[in-house]
């Protein structure tokens, strides 16, 4: 087991170095400014953003750690509201199957639109760009959840739901000790999709918004071709989905249980 | 003179006059009489013999109330049209003239539209047709604007990518796609002027679509884009990274034409109205420093860092010296390649608003001259500079002449038979 996992660690990362020596052996001798910048210009742009994340030299200019906290805080908050709505909704319709079936149509139509699509709409009706922006998180985050949650909840075994109505426990309480508990895989497997949309669509969206974040920062670089940026922010962005995902794995373990 | 010309005169009017009335004709009853007697303007010109009227109104509306308001919020694009605008910051015009601005940047021309009709920005960069198009409410919400400045003239190009290299006319442009930064603005009139002369029909030859300036040397790159019209410093940019060349310099389409614009809600320059004038003032003393070409190697550096254009300064510098390689090996001397120049002419307007109509955006009639002067606020101007001891055009309309086309002099008090003599055109 513990030989398994040293093996793993060995192949990864030979599969980085070769992966990194190929990118620098494809760009290797031809001059800055006419290809796609090596690995080792990349890793010295990013030493040097590193050096300073937090300098803020006005509004459209701050450093790479001011900006991933501005777009994880735009997130945060449109995650947040989604998944208390989708969970609400998915309870709902789990414990009701006209209802699923009444609404379910609807959520398919909604599910497949892009959550930029939203944008223009939100920015003509909201009147505020940050606002939309976490609309936009809102409609990218919702429906994983809604459908694993209510997926989670239509598949909970009917011995459970017995037990708790020969018991006679108020509603609250079935919805504490019964429902949730029960559905906790399900319903953590949807907020783990979810977070990863919310975190692809807030770049693009502040792609389209400007102002901060890091979706801005790629266009902002992108607009002076500053190529070296752009790729250190990719795999920023990278590196932050992972993060958020091993926190929410770590959490669908805590809350997983035998049958 | 129109409604809201006469508010806007009542607005940044001169009590002074009044006072200096009163004084000359021996208090109110005295100036009622005289008035009563020769007529309100005659009695304006007789005492203007005697007294410089307009130097003292100049003087006092230099020192009208403090600002409204002094925190504000511009929103700009990220090219040298916006000069002016973004210079005004690092260069300390906005806080010589009262205000605590912050430029920001946008993304598009739509979310500079949207910023501002939602009034997350306070006043805005633009491009000059846009303040008529959304106050006629063409591809927007209707919302009166006003427009007291212009921003830069000259200054755009049509590049081309450098596998067009032997293209030299319109004629050889069939089949290509082009760039503009946006529907309404000065480089897609430009850009179908140019082809529809070359006896290419914009329409049906060639696909127009709109790309942000930001994005333009990357879709050249890419080959989405055979060519565009677009601001600097996209045009050399593109030379330096040596994926185009300069076709053709905009001010060879048009010397003189307006591009961008500083534009607000009206509700902003009558809510606000010293704030408005501050404003103003800042920005028409802007773009008359950026006028003179000794300061643009100065401008280039202030302009250039990541919080503003973001972009090389030697670029920048090529861009507003007038020296620069076009890509074809050749280096250019064009000193007037971009210029600076706030006067809003209402001719410039009615031209915008021939072209609208002519490429189908304008669907209904409209009255050309009326919607010029609610809009491109040339009496506002007139008085800004004259405040600050520039001179300003005494006319307001003006015959503008065309480097190429047919009907090379536009008359703005003939826009429908300007709009008749094209042969190519959408109505």
């Amino acid at each position: 087991m513990r030989r398994d996992r040293l093996r793993v660690i060995v192949y990864s990362a030979l599969l980085g170095a070769v992966m990194l020596g190929l990118w620098q052996a494809a760009v290797a001798g031809k001059p800055t400014g006419k290809s796609i910048p090596g690995p080792i210009a990349v890793a010295a742009a990013a030493a040097d953003m590193l050096a300073h994340p937090f300098y803020d030299n006005g509004p459209n200019d701050k450093g790479i750690g001011l900006q991933i906290a501005a777009s994880l805080g735009r997130m945060a908050i449109g995650y947040t509201i989604a998944s208390i709505v989708a969970v609400a909704l998915g309870v709902t319709l789990g414990l009701s199957p006209i209802l699923y079936r009444a609404v379910n149509p609807y959520v398919q139509v909604l599910k497949p639109i892009s959550p930029l699509a939203w944008m223009p709409l939100f920015l003509y009706t909201i009147r505020d760009s940050t606002q939309a922006a976490v609309l936009v998180i809102v409609m990218s985050s919702l429906w994983p959840t809604l459908a694993n949650t209510a997926f989670g909840v239509a598949s909970i075994k009917r011995d459970y739901l017995n037990v708790a109505a020969i018991l006679q426990l108020s509603w609250p309480r079935r919805l504490v000790t019964v429902i949730l508990p029960a559905a906790a895989p399900a319903i953590v497997a949807g907020l783990r999709i979810s977070v990863g949309s919310a975190w692809v669509a807030i770049v693009a969206a502040e792609m389209l918004i400007g102002g901060t974040g890091i979706g801005y920062f790629v266009w902002n670089e992108w607009n002076n071709l500053a190529l070296t940026s752009v790729i250190f922010a990719i795999l920023a962005i990278g590196l932050i989905g992972v993060l958020l995902d091993a926190g929410l794995g770590r959490l669908a373990r805590r809350l997983s249980y035998q049958e | 003179m129109h409604a809201f010309e006469a508010e806007r005169d009542e607005m940044l009017g001169c009590a002074v006059e009044r006072s200096i009335e009163h004084a000359v004709f021996g208090g109110e009853i005295g100036r009622r009489a005289f008035i009563a007697r020769v007529g309100a303007s005659t009695a304006a010109a007789a005492l203007a013999s005697v007294f410089p009227v307009a130097a003292a109104c100049a003087l006092a509306q230099d020192k009208a109330g403090p600002p409204e308001k002094k925190q504000l919020k511009i929103g700009f694009i990220p090219i040298t049209c916006a000069t002016p605008i973004i210079m005004a910051q690092p260069m300390g015009f906005y806080k010589k003239h009262g205000l605590d601005v912050q430029v920001t940047k946008a993304s598009s021309w739509a979310m500079i539209r949207d910023l501002s009709i939602n009034g997350e920005t306070d006043a805005t960069h633009m491009l000059s047709p846009m303040p008529l198009a959304i106050t006629l409410g063409v591809g927007s919400q209707s919302v009166p604007y006003v427009m007291p400045a212009v921003e830069n003239i000259n200054g755009q190009a049509i590049t081309l990518a450098t596998k067009h290299k032997g293209v030299t006319a319109p004629s050889d442009m069939k089949g290509f796609k082009f760039g503009v930064p946006f529907d309404f603005s000065m480089h897609n009139f430009l850009l179908r002027y140019y082809l529809a002369e070359g006896g290419v029909d914009p329409d049906k030859d060639v696909q127009i679509r709109a790309v942000p300036p930001p994005e333009m040397v990357a879709n050249l790159r890419a080959g989405n884009l055979d060519g565009y019209l677009a601001p600097d410093p996209f045009n050399q940019r593109a030379v330096f990274e040596e994926v185009g060349f300069i076709h053709l310099l905009s001010k060879d389409i048009w010397p003189g034409h307006p591009c961008c614009a500083f534009a607000a809600k009206r509700e902003f320059a009558t809510a606000t109205p010293n704030t408005f004038r501050a404003l103003l003032s800042a920005i028409v003393d802007a773009t008359q420093y950026a006028r003179d070409r000794a300061h643009r190697k100065e401008i280039a550096t202030a302009i250039a860092p990541k919080n503003f254009l973001n972009q090389p300064v030697e670029v920048l510098e090529q861009v507003l010296t007038g020296v620069y390689p076009d890509g074809l090996g050749n280096t250019k001397t064009v000193p007037d390649r971009i210029d600076f120049d706030p006067f809003p002419y209402h001719s410039m307007a009615i031209w915008i608003l021939t072209q609208m109509k002519r490429w189908g955006y304008l669907k209904s009639d409209v009255t050309y001259k009326k919607v010029a002067e609610e809009v491109f606020l040339a009496g506002a101007c007139r008085d800004t500079l004259k405040a600050l001891g520039y001179r300003a055009p005494e006319t307001t309309s003006v015959k503008h002449a065309f480097a190429l086309g047919k009907t090379r002099l536009f008359d703005p008090d003939k826009p429908d038979d300007y709009l008749k003599s094209f042969a190519i055109r959408k109505v």
